[in-house]
């Protein structure tokens, strides 16, 4: 007996995956290491950022998209680095042109550099332009279940809380946070951001996370393709011990073994 | 003709279109957007679309990110 047949796929914007681990395209050492870490991951949603091309550079040299095929993979383009509704909302409509139309963006709106903790007042507004625009958004949002609960109720076709800060491999920061999160959604629920290795990771689909977005915990490891078919593992097991249910949680001993027929 | 090019002064030798633009910066065919003054330029527009002196033009692409 496996416990796939207890699972479904993940639906995302109407579209199914089998595998919940979304991975992030920065700081690999190249572009080899990136497609062989994606690869060995198991993921089948990718992000990537826009940035202007650079003008008088070697025309020739490979292109991310080349590599990370957007027939292979669902290219959920980011906005990272806008610190306003307006610059968001421009990157996700040149990602739309640059991707042939494809609508699935994930939105970031940013307050600072130090902490690269979400703007919610420019996130909620850019939330609404887009989806008004006809954009299905992911959105990177606070751990703060009011705001998730906004987001969910506007449109948003899945709502991404930090566990911790970006970039940062602290884990799952606050818990409880996710938890009430996790307990009213309507949308699913990723962990975006905070991720430092697999156990992290695990934690996050225990708690009930329907997927989990990473990127530097794989790219960082001193081993970036090692940790990223650990991570594959890490999403199936935590997925699989949420599904099956944890055993509660008790204060004193008791025997696995049984007590009666011991020898005296 | 000058048009800002992603953010630095560009010179064009005449009233180019972006299909022009694009194979002058040995762009043609490759996974590019095109903004001129903070609006979109659909791929199927770019060869019917003339710049003008002073226009604001983004070339973009995907790199890796998270």
């Amino acid at each position: 007996m496996t416990a796939q047949p207890f699972d479904k796929p993940l639906t995302l914007a109407g579209r199914e995956y089998q595998s919940r681990l979304l991975i992030g395209t920065g700081k690999y050492k190249d572009l080899e290491e990136t497609r062989v870490a994606i690869e060995a991951s198991g993921a089948e949603i990718v992000t990537v950022a826009v940035r202007r091309t650079n003008i008088g550079q070697n025309p020739n040299e490979p292109n991310l998209l080349d590599v990370i095929s957007p027939d292979k993979y669902t290219i959920l383009p980011n906005t990272a680095g806008c610190f306003d509704a307006v610059e968001a909302v421009r990157t996700c409509r040149l990602a739309r042109e640059l991707l042939d139309g494809h609508d699935l963006v994930k939105l970031e709106v940013l307050a600072d550099q130090k902490t690269l903790f979400p703007n919610v007042v420019e996130t909620l507004k850019a939330a609404e332009e887009l989806i008004k625009d006809g954009f299905k958004v992911m959105v990177y949002t606070s751990d703060d279940p009011i705001i998730a609960r906004q987001l969910a109720q506007m449109g948003c076709v899945a709502v991404m809380p930090l566990a911790g800060l970006i970039g940062s491999g602290l884990g799952i920061c606050n818990p409880y946070n996710l938890q009430i999160i996790l307990e009213e959604a309507t949308v699913p629920v990723l962990v975006d951001a905070g991720v430092g290795t697999a156990s992290d990771a695990a934690i996050a689909m225990e708690l009930g996370c329907e997927a989990v977005l990473m990127n530097s915990a794989i790219a960082h490891a001193q081993h970036p393709v090692l940790m990223a078919e650990a991570m594959k593992h890490a999403i199936i097991a935590g997925r699989q011990a949420f599904l099956a249910g944890r055993m509660p949680r008790k204060l004193y001993a008791q025997a696995s073994s049984p007590l009666d027929g011991l020898i005296r | 003709m000058q048009i800002t090019l992603n953010g630095q002064a560009h010179t064009l030798p005449a009233a180019l279109s972006i299909a022009e633009l694009l194979a002058q910066l040995g762009l043609t065919g490759k996974r590019v957007a095109v903004e001129r003054n903070q609006e979109i330029v659909p791929r199927s527009a770019h060869a019917s679309t003339v710049l003008a002196e002073g226009d604001h033009v983004e070339v973009v692409h995907a790199i890796g990110g998270g």
